[in-house]
């Protein structure tokens, strides 16, 4: 660029990429060819990794960053927003996905994290990063470290929309009991919320989060992608749900149409039929609360 | 005078509340019959491909495109301006648009996130102090056909902003930075149409 007055990777910059997110669905994709089908159905980018949740789930071990060549080819692939993810707290991690040129990076919990305390300094970096968030207090924690989109996390790789139902219900209870507090129990809020106080009056003035929200972890169906539009999603990650489906192609299509016209029934029930078998999934109530991948991240 | 915001996708809310602002009736379009009480139309930005294939899907795009020929004024930024360009470079195979602009845009010209950018442009037919723009993964547009008039470009003389007769593109995002100069533009455009009356 040889504009003189130019900003790269300010907030309105990085803030901006998630708001032109909006409406839309974000899938995983674990090759160039999932990448392909997700752009052909309607994805407003992708998330590339190298195994969806349900897979770290059931194999186990340690879960890290991608391989690079498998981020170069879903890059070389499509030309919507790529994201990949790093490990909570790693910020080399985080280092090579930026040269890497990837749109996004996902600080996230479904990976093992590589850091107990500390999350990553997100302002240091001119890629924008989503991270995810069980409540208002740890949203706000992580747009004070430079997060410039949140995700509600859910229960990644369960199929299992409940987490995500409670996740998104707590944080916009909290953004609505915030709105009603007066100015001066606003200090002792932001106390609990463990967030600056800054933020929580902003939150409080204007009723919503300073970034865009998304909601995450669990949905498989077109009927889950509009519980979450309907309950004040800006719009919705798909992980495991659509490639660990019967008819992937028909279901990420069906989603990004349900994500659109998430409060008109005849048109989530006309695209919810013929989708073939759902992913089997995993009851979160079943899960040993150390699988439970939400609880990571503080 | 009712202006539509398309709301497929991306950030329709962002135009809607600037169009409120400056006095405007808004309405969100998804369906073909919610184009009939319009008299004018923005294209937010967000993904073109995706906006493409839902404008299709729904039955929007074809309507859409007989109104931009009979004179609808319309809007677009960033994946509005690629809606409304007759000819896209670095589309995902099959993409189509509504067309109406004699431009050729080429589709996220300036790389990836990180080299996405905000500046302050000269845009002279909005009077004589700069818009602060931002560019997000922005369009650029590559030929400006006899029809159409470039109305802003960068230092290195790409173009950035065109209009012609009712239709209005911008490859950056007014709706984003409290800049509402271009939305005050547009609004004179559709007065001015009268279109549907």
């Amino acid at each position: 660029m040889t504009e003189t007055t130019s900003a790269f990777g300010s907030s309105r910059v990085k803030r901006g990429l998630a708001d032109m997110m909006k409406g839309g669905v974000i899938m995983d994709v674990v090759n160039a060819e999932q990448a392909r089908i997700a752009e052909d159905a309607g994805a407003v980018a992708v998330m590339a990794l190298e195994r969806v949740p349900a897979d770290i789930r059931s194999q186990g071990g340690v879960a890290r960053m991608s391989d690079p060549d498998l981020i170069d080819s879903i890059i070389a692939e499509v030309s919507i927003p790529v994201m990949a993810k790093a490990r909570i707290g790693h910020f080399v991690e985080a280092q090579i996905l930026q040269a890497l040129n990837v749109d996004y990076i996902d600080e996230s919990e479904v990976l093992s994290p590589a850091d107990y305390v500390n999350h990553i300094d997100k302002w240091n970096f001119t890629v924008p990063f989503v991270c995810g968030a069980t409540n208002l207090g740890e949203a706000l924690r992580r747009i004070t470290e430079g997060a410039a989109m949140i995700r509600s996390k859910g229960e990644a790789g369960t199929g299992d929309v409940s987490e995500a139902m409670k996740h998104i219900r707590t944080i916009k209870g909290e953004v609505a009991r915030l709105s009603a507090l007066s100015k001066d129990e606003l200090y002792v809020a932001a106390k609990e919320l463990q967030a600056p106080y800054e933020l929580v009056a902003e939150v409080a003035a204007t009723g919503k989060l300073p970034v865009v929200l998304f909601v995450a972890g669990g949905v498989a169906t077109p009927a889950d992608a509009a519980l979450m539009m309907q309950m004040g999603a800006d719009g919705v990650f798909v992980g495991s749900g659509i490639f660990k489906s019967g008819n992937p192609q028909a279901r990420a299509n069906a989603i990004v149409k349900a994500v659109t016209f998430y409060d008109d029934p005849s048109v989530i029930a006309s695209v919810s039929r013929g989708l073939g078998e759902a992913m089997v999934g995993i009851n979160v109530s079943d899960l040993a609360a150390p699988h439970r991948l939400s609880e990571r991240g503080w | 005078m009712s202006v539509g915001v398309l709301a497929l996708q991306g950030d329709f809310r962002e135009h809607a509340a600037v169009l409120r602002n400056l006095g405007a009736e808004v309405e969100l379009i998804r369906r073909p019959e919610e184009l009939s009480r319009i008299n004018g139309l923005v294209i937010p930005g967000g993904e073109s491909s995706v906006m493409d294939k839902l404008a299709r899907a729904f039955g929007l795009a074809e309507p859409l495109a007989g109104a931009v020929r009979s004179g609808l004024p319309v809007y677009g930024t960033c994946a509005g301006l690629i809606m409304l360009a007759d000819r896209v470079i670095d589309g995902i195979t099959g993409q189509q648009t509504i067309g109406g602009l004699d431009i050729a845009v080429r589709r996220n010209a300036f790389g990836s996130q990180t080299l996405s950018f905000e500046t302050d442009l000269d845009v002279p037919v909005l009077g004589a102090s700069p818009v602060h723009a931002v560019f997000i993964r922005a369009p650029v547009v590559e030929t400006v056909g006899p029809r159409a008039r470039a109305l802003a470009r960068l230092s290195d003389g790409r173009c950035v902003a065109v209009e012609q007769d009712n239709l209005l593109g911008t490859s950056f995002h007014p709706e984003i930075t409290g800049e509402f100069r271009f939305h005050e533009y547009f609004l004179q455009k559709v007065a001015a149409a009268n279109f549907g009356h």
